[in-house]
């Protein structure tokens, strides 16, 4: 047996799941057959009384299906066959004529949780380690194992659509209140427990699942009210999706299916919806994208990697005390430094309430919360920085103050202290200029909020020497995030592309353009924001303030950047942080209305939409052709670390994988002539990168597919 | 010194800090002690720069516990991000619960079980234990047998509705039933001292306390705490009335003992929250680890008498104690910090310490042990004035005594305070150079 290991234990078969080579357990299709084989072996033996399945990883059971076998089923039928295969083997599981129990501990997902469904009950470890979840939908792809058919026949259709069209995380606790799992127990005992559910099983008892509420009767348990609740998930799925994502309704098709007409009419669209989503190109990048992104945590310089433990952050401000938090959480000790104890105070309730929070979600225990904030230590001086290995300041915005800054820091910190600026768009070698230890000096740009964005941009200058960013990187993986390196420039990599594309925004906007319905049609595109509601939350005194730094480059090339933002500051507005921006921010939340004092400085009430295609061309290009300059000027180091930048930082469609992986999806040709058509109607500044120009003389694409 | 017993290894005090003193249910509202240790455990090691893994041992003094936290030194080391590879307990004392912390840390030093102590205390007393009466207690306990939802009706039957009643604890002494307050009202009493010497005493430490705060004397000691939840700053003592006056506190009644008394709330030491540490070392561990030792240890002593007659007069008992032991006098001593109970408690130690009739009947020598000079006595306020919290005010007179050492230009410093169950301490301190 090549991943599994069979024991007979008092009479009961424990199938342990033990995948050669891997850290995990994973589900391929040579495994299916060899469980298959397995499955007559078992059927044929009378002594055996039951079945229990277990994993002999450490900390998972099954964490998912291998996504390389996925990546390379392109032709039609292949994933349909391969989600066939697997129904019948695990069907076969359902049907064996005595007890088969999951004894899960760590994670089970996608396949891994499909597996388990197919058991007669599930036992869990109360374990941090374990989670529960069918996360396909975030590849773009949906349950083929069954789950769409299983899953909410265990738990009801309510609770099993929310899990596999947000493929979230269920923990334990959660996991037994569903009815997910049947029982729970200590991480060294689930196997114990598994035997003795066979025995029970044995005897006759049945499993307890919780009872079915009035709402599951009213709405579940009859064609009528099903009617509605699909009704109601399309209507929401289609509002939250803009239409970018089949896999949901593809999901919603296989469980409604399924739940009127069922379960083998259900499986049969099961894997027919599969082998479909497997071939879109949303699924492709998706997948892609997690590869990309998988592959970064782990540190490509990790034999060069200087020990950290300790971290001065300089600036309590939100980015200071977002940086601080992640810091400790991740175990590092912290020295926050602001002017005042009453700023330390707002930056330690802040944190405070987001660990708080945590507690409340019982994914925290109040004294982990007190052992993270005592990592924090506040401080108005420099007291303690003589032991800091890093220091990261999150000062204000001006070159002259960061200067001060690190002057001041050098002096306070030993030999070996790197000194990190987390500025957005103020080039590194500015400030390397003048420090005594310019090789010790890197970028580490962290987006806001810290403690959701993933992405972290190490911005280094030619000085900068790769200890110092190989330990930049360690500690951003440390952090959780998703790290890219880039070379030195004005803006890096993130901002430069961005600042175009908000540019484009407000040319739009010149034009008369309609700030909603701008918004609109870039959300349809597939980003989380429109661009106006985005310079509102950044604030537009910091749009302004980049717009200037990135300037003189764009300059060069003989474009000039509108000054809308400049006018919009000299008025008082900034965003949602002043209560006025593009739009008003009164109240909490809701509906935003525009502010209307934006639209008498730019043209008067009446708007005019443009066509939706012009909008999502002139905006996206502009910063698709951005960032073709930045692989061709050297700022950025591969077409990948490109993607994963714009997907994790600026919130670019992760569905068409990153500005060139869409290109390459588009084709790098008919890019390059939208372009040119631009370039023609309003300037120069959609001229065609030169780096684009001669991938298309050559035929090629960025990516080796 | 002491002769007999020498320690092998000298016991050095390194510093102390203590996270500032509030009111109950004032600045710390919201937390318990064990908060309040975690909050001066961390400034400790901020303060000092001290790799928490260096730590032996941390011990912390506390009385009114918290049940969630029986172990609250344990609890709080851990929080404060000390390793759980070092053991930590909790030890009660009443009100000398941080003189008891803090020599028995010196005994781990001396005896070479521990190089680095932590050692202190901690104290909330805004977040007492509220209890059910013992009946309903009881029934409590019981109804965690009960099988069916029928034996529930035990836990009410033939209850009275005062057993519902919360039970809030008094500060009372338990063999004698007596509160402190009242106490010392008799004792007062008994040694004449006067209500109009109290409240001169009480005027005293407040002016005092007021005075070395303004001239930031008390810096050393007082970390500012950023406290949960919503984490404004706390940055001083909020004890000390610098507006008092003589004629405001004799216009005040009586608290304890009424009509007659002469203790009032203006010349007792009020409920006070707050944590206070202090950082011990073996003189070679000191300077190994780069340490400046500020003073040395050089005796202590503990007494206990009849808690019926002479409940508070602990240090009357234990000083001339730990100055035989270290073989002088009060004329050597520079630097006094006596626990304030009450101004009549202390008043009164003083007076017996001056008494030949309480020296031959009461000690069993000939002479007096001495007069306490009022300018070498608590010059920086006391707990008349900071406050008390009772398992942390040892911790914060050891301080205090250093620091005093330190700015007046002394060498030798007497710590001595009483305690319910009537004991006594005293600590003797020299300055290192």
């Amino acid at each position: 047996m090549k991943f599994t290991e069979l024991e007979l234990r008092e009479g009961i078969a424990i199938l342990w799941l033990d995948y050669p080579g891997e850290k995990i357990n994973k589900i391929s299709p040579e495994l299916v057959d060899e469980f298959d084989a397995l499955l007559d072996e078992l059927e044929g033996r009378s002594d055996v009384e039951g079945v229990v399945l277990a994993s002999r990883k450490p900390d998972n059971f099954i964490a998912g299906a291998d996504l390389d076998v996925f990546l390379k089923m392109n032709e039609p039928g292949q994933a349909k066959q391969l989600s066939r295969r697997g129904h019948a083997v695990l069907n076969r599981l359902a049907a064996f004529p005595r007890p088969v129990v999951a004894a899960i501990h760590g994670a089970a997902l996608g396949g891994g949780l499909e597996v388990a469904l197919a058991c007669h009950y599930r036992v869990a470890s109360d374990d941090p380690a374990t989670v529960l979840a069918l996360p396909e939908v975030r590849l773009g792809l949906l349950p083929g194992g069954g789950g769409t058919q299983r899953l909410p026949r265990l738990i009801g259709i309510q609770r099993a659509l929310n899990m596999m069209l947000t493929g979230k995380n269920v923990y334990p606790r959660q996991a037994l209140r569903m009815g997910l799992v049947d029982e729970l127990f200590h991480p060294h005992g689930v196997v114990e427990a598994a035997l003795a559910a066979v025995r029970d099983l044995n005897r006759g008892s049945k499993p307890r699942r919780p009872r079915r509420t009035l709402t599951t009767w009213v709405l579940e348990a009859n064609p009528l009210g099903r009617k509605l609740l699909f009704k109601k998930a399309r209507q929401m799925v289609a509002r939250q999706t803009m239409g970018n994502y089949p896999a949901p309704f593809k999901i919603l098709e296989c469980v409604e299916v399924g739940m009127s007409r069922g379960m083998k009419a259900g499986l049969e669209v099961e894997a027919r919806n599969f082998d479909q989503l497997m071939r879109t190109p949303q699924c492709k990048a998706l997948i892609q994208l997690f590869f990309e992104i998988n592959s970064r945590k782990k540190n490509p310089l990790a034999d060069q990697v200087r020990p950290v433990k300790r971290v001065g952050i300089l600036g309590a401000g939100l980015m200071g005390s977002g940086i601080a938090q992640v810091s400790a959480t991740s175990g590092l000790e912290v020295v926050l430094k602001d002017v005042s104890l009453e700023a330390l105070g707002r930056a330690e309730r802040q944190i405070y309430q987001a660990l708080d929070r945590r507690v409340r979600q019982r994914a925290l225990l109040p004294f982990q919360r007190d052992q993270i904030l005592s990592r924090i230590t506040p401080v108005t001086d420099y007291h303690g920085f003589d032991r800091v290995d890093l220091v990261i300041e999150a000062v204000f915005e001006d070159l002259e103050l960061k200067r001060r800054v690190l002057a001041e820091v050098e002096l306070e910190t030993g030999e070996q202290t790197i000194f990190a600026s987390n500025t957005s768009s103020l080039p590194i070698e500015k400030l390397a200029k003048i420090a005594s230890r310019p090789t010790q000096v890197v970028g580490m740009h962290y987006f806001s909020p810290v403690p959701r964005m993933p992405l972290l941009e190490i911005v280094v200058t030619p000085k900068t020497e790769a200890w110092v960013t190989a330990t930049a990187y360690q500690v951003g993986v440390q952090q959780g995030k998703t790290c890219i390196v880039v070379n030195d420039g004005p803006g890096f990599y993130t901002t430069r592309i961005l600042a175009p594309l908000l540019n484009e925004a407000l040319l739009l906007l010149e034009e008369g353009g309609d700030i909603p319905y701008i918004d609109r049609v870039m959300r349809q595109f597939g980003f989380p924001v429109g661009p106006f509601k985005l310079m509102d939350e950044v604030g537009i005194d910091v749009g302004a303030h980049v717009s200037r730094v990135l300037a003189p480059l764009f300059a060069k090339r003989g474009v000039t950047a509108t000054d809308a933002m400049e006018k919009l500051v000299a008025q008082g507005f900034k965003g949602r942080k002043t209560g006025k921006g593009f739009y008003l921010y009164k109240g909490k939340k809701g509906r935003r209305e525009v502010n209307p004092a934006v639209y008498r400085l730019f043209g008067g009430r009446k708007r005019k939409r443009h066509p939706v295609e012009e909008i999502q061309n002139r905006l996206v290009l502009v910063l698709v052709n951005e960032a073709i300059h930045c692989l061709q000027d050297g700022i950025l180091l591969s077409p990948s670390d490109g993607d994963v930048g714009a997907v994790l930082g600026l919130g670019f469609p992760p569905f068409r994988g990153g500005p060139f992986r869409y290109v390459d999806a588009e084709g790098g040709e008919a890019i390059f002539n939208r372009l040119r058509e631009l370039e023609q109607r309003f300037g120069n500044r959609f001229t065609p990168a030169e780096l684009l120009a001669e991938k298309v003389r050559r035929g090629e694409s960025f990516h080796r597919r | 010194m002491a002769s007999s017993n020498r320690p092998e290894r000298e016991v050095v005090f390194v510093e102390g800090v203590r996270i500032p003193f509030q009111r109950s249910g004032t600045g710390y509202r919201d937390l318990t002690a064990y908060d309040l240790a975690r909050m001066a455990l961390k400034a400790l090691l901020d303060r000092t720069e001290l790799p928490a893994e260096q730590v032996d041992f941390v011990i912390l003094g506390n009385v009114i516990q918290n049940v969630n936290n029986s172990n609250v030194a344990r609890d709080a080391a851990l929080a404060a991000g000390i390793p759980h590879s070092v053991p930590a307990y909790t030890v009660s004392l009443a009100c000398i619960s941080a003189n008891k912390a803090i020599t028995s840390a010196a005994d781990l030093i001396a005896t070479g079980q521990a190089e680095v102590a932590i050692a202190g205390g901690t104290e909330s007393l805004t977040d007492i234990p509220i209890r059910f009466r013992k009946r309903f207690r009881q029934r409590l306990v019981e109804s965690r047998k009960f099988r069916s939802w029928k034996d529930y009706w035990k836990l009410v039957r033939g209850l009275s509705w005062r057993d519902l009643l919360p039970e809030i604890p008094s500060i009372s002494e338990f063999s004698t039933r007596r509160t402190m307050g009242e106490d010392c009202d008799r004792l007062a009493a008994r040694i004449g001292v006067t209500r109009r010497e109290q409240d001169e005493y009480a005027l005293r430490s407040h002016q005092l306390a007021a005075k070395a705060i303004e001239e930031g004397l008390l810096d050393r000691e007082v970390v500012p705490a950023l406290v949960p939840p919503d984490f404004q700053p706390v940055e001083r003592d909020n004890g000390p009335r610098p507006d008092s006056t003589l004629e405001k506190l004799q216009s005040l009644r009586p608290a304890f003992v009424k009509p007659h008394g002469t203790l009032t709330a203006g010349n007792s030491s009020f409920l006070t929250d707050g944590a206070a540490v202090t950082l011990l070392m073996s003189r070679q561990a000191a300077e190994r680890l780069g340490y400046r030792p500020r003073a040395a240890l050089r005796a202590y002593a503990y007494s206990a008498q009849d808690p019926f007659e002479e409940l508070l007069l602990g240090p009357a008992y234990s000083i001339p104690r730990v100055l035989d032991r270290a073989g002088m006098t009060l004329n050597d001593i520079d630097v006094f910090e006596l626990h304030e109970a009450f101004a009549a408690q202390v008043v009164a130690n003083l007076k017996c310490l001056a008494s030949r009739q309480f020296a031959q009947e009461k000690l069993g020598r000939s002479e007096p042990v001495g007069e306490i000079p009022l300018d070498k006595l608590n010059r920086w306020g006391g707990s008349l004035s900071i406050g008390h919290p009772f398992g942390a005010t040892g911790a914060r007179l050891v301080t205090t005594a250093v620091n005093r050492l330190t700015q007046e230009d002394g060498q030798f410093a007497l710590v001595a305070s009483c305690a319910a169950g009537a004991h006594g301490n005293a600590i003797l301190l020299e300055r290192l150079n």
